[in-house]
């Protein structure tokens, strides 16, 4: 098996100049972003963004509101393709394959590459339902009674819910309708999973519970979570991107920047960009 | 403390102004009217359907369900009957059924799940509304020419089928719409769900969008289903006839290109006769049609009461 | 465990290509069915322009606009100011019924009935709304001419235009209230509770607040019910009367002839005597003046519930 290699670490491109180059996460690259805009209609949302994510690592994107986080994360599995007016310009490569290829299907990316959402949103269908429906459309032939137990223990939720697998998943708890949704996208098997805020609408000790999850997980998968809350970023992440927001005064329109990208804990206790030590020392934001 | 105990306690004083001015004529007599608007409108519903009543309950009295079989005449009224009309109307929907329904869905969905925003796509979905606008005698001279005229060889004239491609053409807006207000009340969190576990679009909406949206559908279809009962005059265009209708005794199939009447048209009928007779036949004929299409209107009204999902 | 990620470069993403064409196939399918729609409406402008083209033809332009002649195809006068006068008296008595009564109606489902109240009385409202107007035009004949049009004007006709014109009213009455109160509705209450916050009364708010930011959506109320009342049919032929044809008349209490009661005329034959050249096609010129009228105003009424849209 052959390893993805970059000739040379990639810096991040800051128009202001940035005073060091960001640190490359060690192990193999899963995503190389490049040179990355995204516009809705004429209004740009985020522009020259470069990174590279790690496999098997938690990767935090933070920033403040209007930042571009979640309009970044939608790049990595082409959830942006159904925004009618987004554009993509740049690259996206996933192990080295450009994502936007014309030949790529979004469908077969976002099979691979699984997303959790904001705010739980389970099918109104039986809890089996939710998990099975990934597995069956992408023409699994198993036993699908297995991907469900599976999915659900993985997802620490097979204890709850064990017994009234048949019942509606509107029933669940917010947290628990929560830990479905990331248990329905395991069940696809993918390689990394993208979540966007996972946690901002449940309580602490539910989020308590996804925070826990997520470090078991990342044996297995790749996970690249957006957050506004920089304690979660601290806890959970090995690296984080911090983005933020250029103010366009005249159009009134923001576009996101990434200003530093670096292991958690060199960006939270010695920032080299005085932005994210403002922010994340709370002084922005 | 011991000054203040001599005027009127301060609690009191504002007390005597809460109460305020004395009582609001003006508002009241305007919410009277307002009420009395409404109730006119439902009074009139009332007074038309004991009208209806007092004058065709006796029908049924004498003559019970041989008159559901009767045959249309207007020179007998003892014989006369609605039979051929409620055959001719059950005929008639099935074509809206098997053309509107499909056709309308299936619309319904191209614009809502996959049309982009593109000047075409605009104009298919303004040119849908004008349609739903479209009176429904003018339905009736594009049956005239096409079904009627254009396409005999297939339809055989002025028979069933001209009159029911007709019926599901003019249905056929009303399916869509209320589909797409359907399909546009299913959040699109339900949507992502299933993008992001790799479905495609269609994988998404036949298991998912599709159900969450089934009730609104059905709503949209059975209130179709009572305007295509209840639609006159584009049948009178198409040549529904309101004469002498011979009883078919061919098969299933073949009556789809024959001759026809429908209980509207019966009711048209008979109204315009003189004969005092056939006032009570008429009020009797529109006692089955009202019992057809409000019955399917209170369906409608009460399945779509009974799915209105909060999400 | 997790085979995807073991797998290093040369990932496959082109995705299953059955599953792609499948995909594919169903989206043609649907878009066919959408297209159906502009296919109609293409039938319905062929349907009418060349037979309507056919009789202008055939008759003497002039002739089209001489209210002294009145609207008798049979002798071959077509005068469409006789039948468009008896269009516009009727709806115009419909909307004097429906207004009133549909705007009341809305804006008390709307601002003052308790959710209780509203939840059996709408359902009744919209009950009205599935009676067919044949029904109405019998209703016309039978109650609304002997115990309201005769009572007003001693002596009126049995068959008259008023009794025809309160019926549409009758008939559009549901749909005013309806679109109208879905306005009202969709008015933000925060507007409702700043009037409120200055001590202004429910009526007030009501008048002041809640209908002017509505206004679009009363208007579009109004002037579809009026399209509506235009293209109204049965009712016209059943209760206005005048069959044959009319001579110009704008009495309310004598029969007259609209333009949608001409057609159906015509349509059935109640005048079997074949006429000049070109009666029957006055058919398809009748219609397509309606199609254009009813399309403007359908247009117009359209560009006013947007309005509302944008608003909130």
């Amino acid at each position: 098996m052959e390893t993805v290699t970059t000739d040379s670490p990639r810096n991040v491109h800051i128009d202001m100049g940035a005073r060091k180059p960001n640190a490359r996460p060690s192990g193999e690259p899963v995503f190389e972003v490049a040179d990355l805009a995204v516009y809705y209609g004429p209004f740009r949302a985020i522009r020259d963004v470069s990174m590279s994510i790690a496999q098997h690592q938690i990767t935090a994107l933070i920033g403040p509101s209007g930042c571009g986080k979640t309009t970044m994360l939608r790049c990595f599995n082409r959830m942006n393709d159904l925004i009618e007016t987004a554009r993509v310009e740049g690259s996206v490569r996933y192990h080295g394959a450009d994502l936007y290829d014309k030949r790529v299907d979004p469908v077969e990316v976002r099979r691979r590459i699984g997303m959790v959402f904001q705010k739980p949103n389970p099918f109104p269908k039986s809890i089996y339902d939710n998990i099975a429906f990934g597995p069956k459309v992408a023409g699994f032939k198993g036993d699908l009674d297995d991907v469900v137990e599976e999915s659900l223990q993985k997802a620490a939720l097979w204890d709850e819910v064990r017994n009234r697998l048949k019942e509606s998943a509107m029933g669940l708890s917010g947290g628990q309708q929560q830990r479905l949704c990331i248990a329905r996208c395991i069940a696809v098997r993918p390689d990394v999973i993208l979540m966007d805020e996972p946690c901002s609408a449940l309580d602490p000790i539910a989020t308590g519970r996804i925070e826990d999850l997520m470090q078991n997980l990342k044996d297995e998968f790749t996970i690249v979570v957006v957050t506004h809350n920089m304690q979660q970023a601290a806890r959970v992440s090995d690296m984080t991107a911090f983005f933020t927001a250029e103010v366009n005064e005249e159009q009134d329109r923001r576009t996101g920047v990434l200003v530093e990208y670096d292991k958690t804990e060199q960006m939270f206790t010695n920032p080299s960009d005085e932005r994210t030590e403002n922010y994340v020392t709370g002084r922005f934001g | 403390m011991a000054i203040a105990a001599k005027g009127p306690r301060t609690s009191d004083v504002v007390a005597q102004q809460l109460r305020g001015r004395s009582t609001d004529v003006k508002g009241i007599i305007f919410q009277a009217a307002l009420l009395f608007a409404l109730l006119l409108s439902l009074l009139i519903l009332l007074v038309l359907i004991a009208d209806v009543a007092r004058g065709g309950l006796g029908v049924f009295q004498e003559r019970g369900g041989e008159f559901l079989r009767g045959r249309l005449t207007v020179v007998s009224p003892t014989t006369a009957g609605v039979g051929q009309g409620i055959v001719g109307s059950l005929l008639l929907l099935i074509f809206v059924v098997l053309m509107a329904f499909p056709v309308g869905v299936a619309a319904a969905i191209y614009l809502e799940e996959y049309a982009s925003d593109t000047r075409f796509n605009r104009f298919i979905d303004v040119n849908i509304r004008n349609l739903a606008g479209v009176p429904s005698i003018v339905y009736g001279l594009l049956g005239l020419v096409i079904f009627v005229q254009v396409l005999a060889p297939l339809t055989g004239g002025k028979t069933v089928m001209a009159g029911g491609l007709t019926l599901a053409i003019l249905v056929l807006p009303i399916v869509i719409i209320t589909s797409m207000e359907a399909l546009r009340a299913v959040p699109d969190s339900i949507r992502e769900a299933g993008f992001g576990v790799g479905a495609t679009r269609w994988e998404v909406i036949r298991s998912h969008v599709l159900p969450a949206a089934a009730p609104g559908i059905l709503t949209g279809t059975v209130l179709s289903i009572s305007r295509a009962i209840g639609e006159t005059a584009p049948l009178l265009v198409v040549g529904a006839t309101t004469g002498l209708l011979a009883t078919g005794g061919r098969g299933f199939f073949e009556s789809f290109r024959e001759g026809y009447t429908a209980l509207p048209v019966v009711v048209f009928r008979w109204t315009s006769l003189p004969n005092e007779d056939f006032r009570a036949l008429t009020s009797a004929a529109i006692i089955v049609l009202l019992i057809m299409t409000l019955s399917a209107n209170a369906i409608a009204i009460i399945l779509r009461n009974r799915y209105e999902r909060k999400w | 465990m997790a085979q995807a990620a073991m797998s290093p470069t040369g990932i496959d993403l082109s995705g299953n290509p059955r599953r792609r064409r499948k995909e594919t196939l169903i989206r043609r399918v649907f878009q066919a069915a959408a297209v159906v729609s502009v296919v109609v409406s293409a039938a319905i402008v062929f349907s009418l322009v060349g037979r309507a083209g056919y009789f202008l033809a055939q008759v003497d332009l002039a002739t089209l606009i001489a209210p002294s002649d009145g609207w008798f195809p049979r002798r071959g006068s077509f005068d469409v100011m006789t039948i468009f006068a008896g269009t516009l008296l009727v709806s115009g008595i419909g909307m004097l019924v429906a207004a009133p009564l549909g705007l009341g109606a809305a804006i008390y489902l709307s601002e003052y009935a308790r959710p209780r109240v509203r939840r059996y009385l709408k359902p009744i409202l919209e009950i009205l709304a599935g009676v067919p107007s044949v029904v109405l035009g019998f209703f016309a004949i039978t109650w609304i001419t002997p115990q309201i049009v005769e009572r007003i004007v001693p002596g009126a006709q049995f068959f008259n235009m008023a009794a025809a014109g309160i019926a549409v009213g009758i008939l559009i009455t549901p749909l005013v209230a309806a679109v109208a109160e879905d306005a009202f509705r969709s008015v933000p209450q925060s507007l409702r509770e700043a009037s409120y916050g200055m001590g202004a009364r429910k009526r007030s708010t009501t008048l002041n607040v809640v209908v002017p930011a509505a206004v679009s959506g009363v208007v579009a109320s109004l002037i579809l019910a009026l399209s509506r009342a235009i293209g109204e049919t049965m009712i016209v032929a059943i209760a206005s009367g005048a069959t044959g044809g009319s001579a110009f008349t704008l009495d309310p209490a004598a029969p007259g002839q609209t333009m949608t009661a001409a057609m159906t005329a015509l349509a059935i034959g109640s005048d079997q005597v074949r006429g000049t050249e070109g009666t029957f096609e006055s058919l398809y010129f009748i219609g397509l003046l309606l199609f254009l009228i009813t399309l403007a105003l359908n247009v117009i009424s359209d560009r006013f519930v947007r309005r509302v849209r944008q608003k909130y």
